[in-house]
């Protein structure tokens, strides 16, 4: 680059929008797994399906809780009536499979021919006695991740409002589960391992080995965890009552945190994600900060994460890094490698919304900062033909970009990571942090042991005219 | 509204961009939201492209739901025509601009004035073709158009070529092994002495396509794709098309008698009967391997087949007439061409079945008990669930089917391939089926060398728990890690926390 000068603040930038990304519907292949009693319906055309069924893979032969609600020419035209083809298809689900929640999902097709989804849902719900959660992740408003966001918004909705007595017992019955019948005192005894703070609801999916690892990450600190959304059944959706403390684990659940704010009258507790040592400590410290509590030994513990990751950071230090954007998890990613000893010129993001990733953009800035690394340039809406074009002039070391660009860059001697396993890796936590490296290294990796051969560059030049 | 898990052929959209993006320099943009554009992730991971798919999105969004989508589909068309400067750009509807109803005809009118390549829609109702039967109408269209466009022009090249000659029409990318299959074609075009005039779609240039009507004769070796372009070559210009697949050794034989007698037809002189009497008897060696001892034992065993139309009714005669083999029942999702199936099978199977449920054909599957299935990834999985081995025949297909080595279907190659495939298959299942008899491999618990055997460490019931969700072909060396951590520090019980702490220190 020519910058002489290097910019004080964050640029952000808007391109044309035209880039490559999974259509939101796809997060019903990792939520049906999180929410293991539910069944999600995508009410949808043939597209829709052949997305799914390609982008999954596997999954789709293990008898999935998914399935389309694929939409005929009668139903385009509205020769059949919506809600007795909705109710066909829920009355088959519930005799099949016997949900304790069916999520429709909402598409572009429903979207413009104007099905009402949300109008619906609650008369059909009381009518076959299964709830119905209606979630528009459509490919008009949204990407990838950002379907997560709009069904746990959905779900925000649902949480109970208050421990009901009766329930009480039936939960208080899980906890002795879990506590494998210990005795009365020993539980007690646990209870006062916690400070004493306002109860807190963590929100985002992530794999159940993850959230046991920040569950007890936080227990260190005397922090309890009150509940998770989503939870591992929909019937064991945490309470939420006014004035609860929220904290999300992912960049891109903006809706949720605003339906929780709003709605549900909940505090958010805004700060970086637990994505990396430094976002981790950072979520950590923050979330004791709120509650007034001094954190415990978390600079030894970043310390020895960042000693264990040596060998594989010295293989990207100082090597650049360049983000087409395609899932929102981009600026937590970023701000890591940076912190890594990476440079970042290019952040491209589907979607960013400044408020809730506020204090993740901060740490972002003074990470640069600290590490002397130039300030990356924020686009919003990337053009990937223009992203293209740079990604030439700038020559980086690794690209992470989606499925479709990654063999041609390779063949042109680019390194790439394929974008989409950072949503399907664990990446949150301490515990995680390795994992992250793990892949990003994995292509310089392997190209180091192919670098003697010369089959860099595996494409004819372009005649450019 | 109708419930679906699965689906065999896919929207209407992928088969145009399949087409389009065949042909060397041309360019699909598809009118489509974001997130539609999979097909480009397909084709780059399944064929594993080097180069970027021609296929780009003109985005369909919020805004333009309220104002249309006029001026971005034509600023898309005139700003790809100036990038990439293709011959051709098609652009394609896809269900969510079949709804909106726009006059994209009027979009491609208005962007081809300031173009410079061709821009053309592709005509192709998303509600009532499949991914196969587009593709069958945009090779005809773009076809029809480069025809016109030549003779318009007065540039359509006159008379037939000197010495006999074939296009090859069908031929496209993420086609079940149509690279492998178009090499044997025109490896056996060589051998007959007919010379490849032009192979479409695939790596074909729009400018060529005004040589189409010198060939003698058109081959259309799928039945999914071509036939409708052939049928516009013969109509236009009495260019007899064949339409016999050449897979197996009988139906190889056939189509080249036909080719024999169209060739003479028109004035040559071949005799080709010798060179196949030679390769069925000396150099294919399917012949000789059904006569062998091997395919005996296969005879009267019991097998089904499913897939698209050209694979599975040339698999199902294959198996019945070639092998001996028992073919139970034979089907096809190509609903909309099921006459054509069961015209081509009904000899030699005992039912046929016509399906785009499979849900159906797994029960099919389940009731008939096969030896052997021949089906697509589909009924591979049906047939893991059932014990029952699969060879995979037909698309959908996964990153597998599209093999880096010489493996065509068609042709005396071919019949190898084949005659390979169906006995691994079988045999594999008689291993199985022994080994079951024989109390199965020595043991399957194998005596674990760990030190976990004689373990000295209490596990908690909730690490217990967390150990057992580690993916099996790891959990022993999870295992291992943790204890050998914890004996080092001399930890006495594993709870959750050793056992992170033993992760994040070891670093696995």
């Amino acid at each position: 680059m020519t910058n002489a000068v290097q910019p004080e603040a964050l640029t952000f930038e808007c391109e044309t929008g035209n880039y490559h990304t999974f259509c939101p519907i796809s997060c019903v292949s990792w939520l049906y797994q999180k929410i293991e009693d539910s069944f999600f319906l995508v009410i949808g055309t043939k597209t829709c399906g052949y997305f799914l069924q390609n982008a999954m893979g596997v999954m789709i032969f293990a008898e999935p809780r998914y399935a389309m609600a694929e939409l005929e020419e009668g139903d385009i035209s509205a020769k059949l009536n919506d809600y007795d083809e909705l109710k066909r298809l829920c009355l088959q689900i519930k005799r099949d499979r016997n949900p304790s929640v069916i999520v429709w999902i909402g598409t572009c097709t429903t979207e413009i021919i104007k099905m009402d989804l949300e109008g619906l849902a609650p008369k059909l719900e009381s009518e076959i006695g299964i709830p119905i959660v209606v979630a528009r992740a459509n490919g008009l408003d949204y990407a990838f991740t950002q379907g997560e966001d709009t069904v746990l918004a959905a779900m925000a909705a649902r949480c109970p409002k208050q421990v009901l007595e009766a329930e009480k017992e039936e939960r208080t019955g899980i906890q002795k589960l879990l506590s494998f019948g210990r005795k009365k005192e020993e539980v007690a005894a646990e209870e006062s391992e916690y400070f004493n703070h306002p109860p807190l609801v963590l929100f985002g999916s992530l794999p159940d080995p993850v959230v046991t690892q920040l569950t007890l990450e936080l227990k260190k600190q005397g922090i309890k965890v009150s509940g998770w959304l989503p939870a591992k059944r929909y019937t064991e959706l945490p309470v939420i009552e006014e004035g609860y403390y929220v904290a999300g684990l992912n960049p891109f659940l903006s809706r949720t945190a605003t339906t929780l704010m709003r709605r549900r009258k909940c505090k958010l507790i805004g700060a970086p994600f637990p994505i990396g040592p430094d976002g981790s400590r950072a979520w950590i410290e923050k979330i004791c900060s709120v509650f007034g509590i001094e954190p415990k030994g978390l600079a030894e513990r970043e310390k020895q994460i960042w000693e264990n990751l040596e060998d594989y950071i010295q293989l990207i230090r100082g090597k650049s890094v360049f983000f087409m954007g395609d899932n929102l998890l981009e600026i937590s990613l970023a701000r890591f490698l940076i912190r890594c000893g990476m440079t970042c010129p290019e952040i491209g993001i589907p979607y960013m919304d400044k408020r809730y990733q506020k204090a993740e953009l901060e740490m972002l800035e003074k990470t640069c900062q600290e590490m002397g690394a130039p300030l990356p340039k924020i686009i919003e809406k990337p053009d990937n033909y223009n992203q293209i074009q740079r990604i030439y002039e700038l020559q980086p070391d690794l690209v992470i970009t989606g499925m479709a660009h990654a063999n041609p860059l390779e063949a042109r001697g680019i390194n790439t990571k394929w974008s989409v396993e950072f949503t399907f890796a664990q990446i949150h936590g301490f515990t995680n942090a390795r994992d992250i490296l793990e892949l990003v290294t994995r292509p310089l990796r392997r190209n180091n042991a192919l670098k003697d051969l010369g089959w860099d560059k595996l494409v004819k030049e372009e005649a450019k005219v | 509204m109708k419930l679906a898990y699965w689906m065999y052929a896919g929207p209407a959209h992928i088969g145009t961009l399949r087409v389009a993006s065949s042909f060397k320099n041309v360019h699909a943009i598809m009118h489509a939201p974001l997130g539609d554009d999979y097909f480009n992730v397909m084709r780059s991971m399944l064929e594993r492209e080097r180069n970027y798919t021609p296929v780009t999105a003109s985005v369909v969004d919020r805004n333009v739901l309220a104002r249309g989508s006029q001026e971005k589909v034509v600023d898309n068309i005139v700003r790809k025509d100036k990038e990439e400067t293709p011959d051709l750009i098609v652009l394609t509807p896809t269900c969510t601009s079949s709804i909106l109803q726009e006059d994209l005809e009027n979009f491609v009118e208005r962007a081809q004035i300031d173009a410079k390549g061709d821009v053309m829609l592709a005509d192709v109702n998303h509600y009532r073709v499949n991914e196969l039967q587009a593709a069958d109408r945009t090779l005809e269209q773009i076809v029809k158009y480069y025809i016109e466009k030549a003779k318009k022009k007065g540039e359509l090249p006159e008379g037939k070529t000197e010495k006999p000659s074939v296009n090859i029409i069908g031929v496209s990318t993420l086609g079940f092994h149509n690279q492998h299959d178009c090499t044997e074609l025109k490896r056996l075009m060589t051998d007959l002495g007919i010379e490849v005039n032009e192979v479409i779609p695939e790596g074909a240039s729009v400018h060529n396509l005004k040589n189409l009507p010198r060939a003698w004769f058109n081959l259309t070796p799928y039945r999914e794709l071509g036939v409708m372009a052939a049928q516009y070559l013969e109509s236009e210009f009495g260019t007899p098309y064949i339409d016999i697949t050449p897979m197996g050794v009988v139906e190889t034989a056939r189509c080249i008698r036909k080719i024999q007698q169209v060739v003479n037809a028109q004035g040559a002189n071949v005799d080709y009967e010798e060179y196949i009497d030679n390769q069925t008897l000396h150099v294919s060696q399917a012949a000789w391997f059904s006569r062998s001892i091997d395919c005996q034992n296969l005879t009267g065993k019991k097998a089904v087949v499913f897939g698209d139309n050209t694979h599975a009714a040339a698999l199902t005669k294959i198996l019945a007439r070639e092998m001996g083999i028992h073919v139970v029942w034979a089907g096809t999702y190509c609903k909309y061409d099921a006459d054509w199936f069961r015209q081509e099978v009904s000899e030699y199977c005992d039912e046929v079945l016509i399906s785009e449920d499979n849900g159906e054909i797994g029960d099919a599957i389940a009731r008939v008990e096969p030896s052997a299935i021949f089906g697509t990834q589909m009924e591979r999985h049906v047939g893991k669930r059932l014990d029952i081995p699969c060879g995979v025949i037909a698309a959908p297909i996964h990153i597998q089917n599209f093999p880096i080595g010489y493996k065509p279907f068609m042709g005396y190659e071919g019949t190898n391939q084949i005659a390979d495939l169906v006995y691994n298959s079988f045999t594999l299942g008689m291993e199985d089926h022994l080994l079951e008899i024989f109390g199965g491999h020595d043991t399957k618990e194998v005596i674990t060398k760990g030190i976990s055997a004689d373990s000295d460490l209490n596990w908690t019931k909730d690490a217990k728990a967390e150990l057992n969700k580690v993916p099996g072909f790891v959990r022993g060396k999870v295992k291992r890690n943790t204890e050998k951590f914890a004996r080092e520090r001399g930890i006495g019980e594993i709870s959750l926390e050793v056992m992170y702490a033993a992760k994040e220190a070891v670093g696995a």
